[in-house]
């Protein structure tokens, strides 16, 4: 089967001919429909990668292709989540989640005469995240756990093809991570959009991904990537497992090696 | 156990009642702080035995607005009219100009020395030149007032715009918004509490540009009313027309406050009464 998204051999320069070096030959492609992990140590360009993919930032050298085209622009096909929940302290809850809408074409057109089946929608996706009863709330009326649930909703709205997060679940504790990663696997089951997740949790990235991509540190690259065999809908006891555990070690191992790969130069 | 701690309902109740006293404290403040000015002043001028035609007394000041409150009310009318419509054309330019330079970065190193140059120019200085160019009257007037107001509505807007967080924009290029989307959707109404909070400067200065350019060269207005009675010592109607300023200036901030708070309330979240809100989480 053909990706839907395909990186060759990218490189990501910030401020101009000597500026940092983000990324470095990376080179990676996902399926459409696949649920993609990145981990690596921090640094090392994991967000500037999600920034490729969707097109906000030009890449310095290399393609980027999406879908079977060339990324020169900002996509339209994306939902983004980040770490912080980036809601609009002007909107309401369910108006925020609603603002792809208002923007994203067949929806933009459509969002006037049927507003009420997309609001349904919309309600539907907050009770799915367990967000049922504040729609008419205003975001700095949530706790943290909470907008960031309705910032999933708003990145999932529009059914985009591709979801990027950005560690979006970086901020909040354990608990509401953990519920979080169980809301994000059904949702993902129930639609199968192409996910591409940023990440530091190993546990998250292995218990959430069909593969779990482990990048060098500064200028990154994709040094390893990871099967998980795991089938779904997995539970939060699989990540007790000892097979599960022996996954994690492993990965922790790669970014051990990674993180001491990037000391030896700053010694010299 | 001792015998002072009162029962948590008792508790909950005072401090309510003392929240409650604090608002009232508040609403009335305001007026108690001018009527003891006013009264200070009426036994200062008495007390020091003040000539009239140095500082009158609020009392002789209240005389004078009596025996003189149509003419003091058809100018001020004038006034009225006249800083509201440089106002509006401010706010119109103003919201315009500071968008554009707002959410452009070439315009806004472009135009700024200019504005800033502009801006630093004496208005007053600038009233003879509209007389030649208009002649005397409420057209000058209106000028002064747009022209004086117009500065901090552009640069506040600006500022609201160009001060958006990359990753609210970010949110909205990630979705192929176009440019007019992301000033519609994000930078405008971000803009909007600098826009009210510039509003509430560039009305009381729409009023000294007006009474400016009435003192110079007027046939109406506040300005002219004042420049006539100083020319016949008339002291106490000189303060008539600069209370009444003040009064007018005081309402059009009301306003422009009160539209603020409807509008943009959710900017203002920190200044509402705990007692009031219901937590979030």
């Amino acid at each position: 089967m053909k990706p839907f998204v395909e990186i060759h051999d990218v490189a990501m320069r910030y401020g101009g001919v000597e500026g940092t070096l983000a990324l470095r030959g990376t080179s990676l492609s996902v399926a459409k429909g696949e649920f993609v992990a990145v981990v690596g140590p921090s640094g090392c360009g994991k967000s500037t990668l999600m920034r490729l993919v969707t097109g906000l930032w030009p890449a310095t050298e290399g393609t980027v292709i999406v879908g079977g085209q060339e990324v020169v622009k900002p996509l339209s096909v994306a939902g983004m989540a980040f770490q912080n929940p980036t809601l609009l302290p002007w909107r309401s809850i369910l108006d925020n989640v609603m603002l792809p809408l208002e923007v994203v074409e067949p929806h933009r057109r459509r969002l006037r005469t049927e507003r009420a089946a997309y609001e349904a929608e919309a309600r539907g996706l907050l009770k799915l995240v367990g967000l049922e009863g504040v729609e008419k709330k205003q975001p700095w009326q949530l706790s943290g756990g909470m907008q960031q649930r309705a910032s999933l909703c708003r990145a999932l709205i529009h059914q985009p093809a591709l979801l990027m997060l950005d560690e979006p679940f970086g901020a909040l504790d354990i608990f509401t991570r953990e519920d979080l990663w169980a809301v994000l696997q059904e949702v993902w089951l129930a639609r199968r959009p192409t996910v591409i997740l940023v990440t530091h949790d190993l546990r998250e990235a292995v218990y959430l991904a069909d593969r779990v991509l482990c990048m060098s540190s500064r200028p990154g690259r994709i040094i390893s990537e990871t099967r998980i065999p795991f089938s779904r809908p997995r539970e939060l006891a699989t990540t007790y497992t000892p097979e599960f555990q022996a996954l994690v070690a492993a990965l922790r191992e790669e970014i051990n090696t990674a993180r001491k790969s990037e000391e030896v130069p700053g010694a010299a | 156990m001792p015998l002072e701690v009162a029962h948590p309902k008792d508790r909950a109740a005072a401090l309510i009642a003392a929240a409650r006293r604090r608002r009232v404290l508040q609403a009335w403040l305001p007026w108690i702080v001018v009527v003891a000015m006013f009264g200070f002043w009426e036994i200062a001028v008495r007390g020091f035995d003040v000539p009239e035609f140095v500082l009158p007394a609020p009392s002789a000041i209240a005389a004078s607005m009596v025996k003189w409150w149509q003419p003091i009310l058809q100018n001020a009318w004038a006034t009225l009219v006249t800083t509201a419509i440089g106002f509006a054309l401010a706010i119109v330019f103003g919201l315009a100009l500071g968008v554009a330079i707002g959410s452009s970065t070439l315009l806004y190193h472009g135009l700024y020395p200019l504005l800033i140059a502009f801006n630093s120019v004496p208005k007053v200085a600038v009233v003879p030149v509209l007389v030649i160019w208009f002649g005397a009257g409420a057209i000058p007037a209106i000028i002064t007032a747009f022209l004086i107001s117009f500065f901090p509505i552009v640069v506040n807007v600006a500022t609201g715009i160009a001060t958006v967080e990359p990753e609210l924009r970010d949110v909205l290029r990630a979705l192929g918004a176009r440019p007019i989307d992301i000033i519609r959707k994000v930078g405008l109404p971000r803009a909007m509490p600098y826009f009210f909070a510039s509003l509430k400067i560039a009305i009381t200065v729409a009023f000294v540009g007006s009474i400016i350019a009435e003192t110079v060269a007027s046939n109406d207005g506040i300005g002219k009313l004042m420049i006539v009675a100083s020319s016949r010592f008339d002291v106490p109607l000189v303060f008539a027309g600069l209370i009444v300023t003040g009064v007018m200036g005081v309402l059009m901030y009301a306003v422009a406050a009160a539209i603020e708070i409807r509008t943009t309330g959710w900017a203002m979240r920190g200044q509402t009464d705990p007692m009031t809100q219901a937590p979030g989480g």
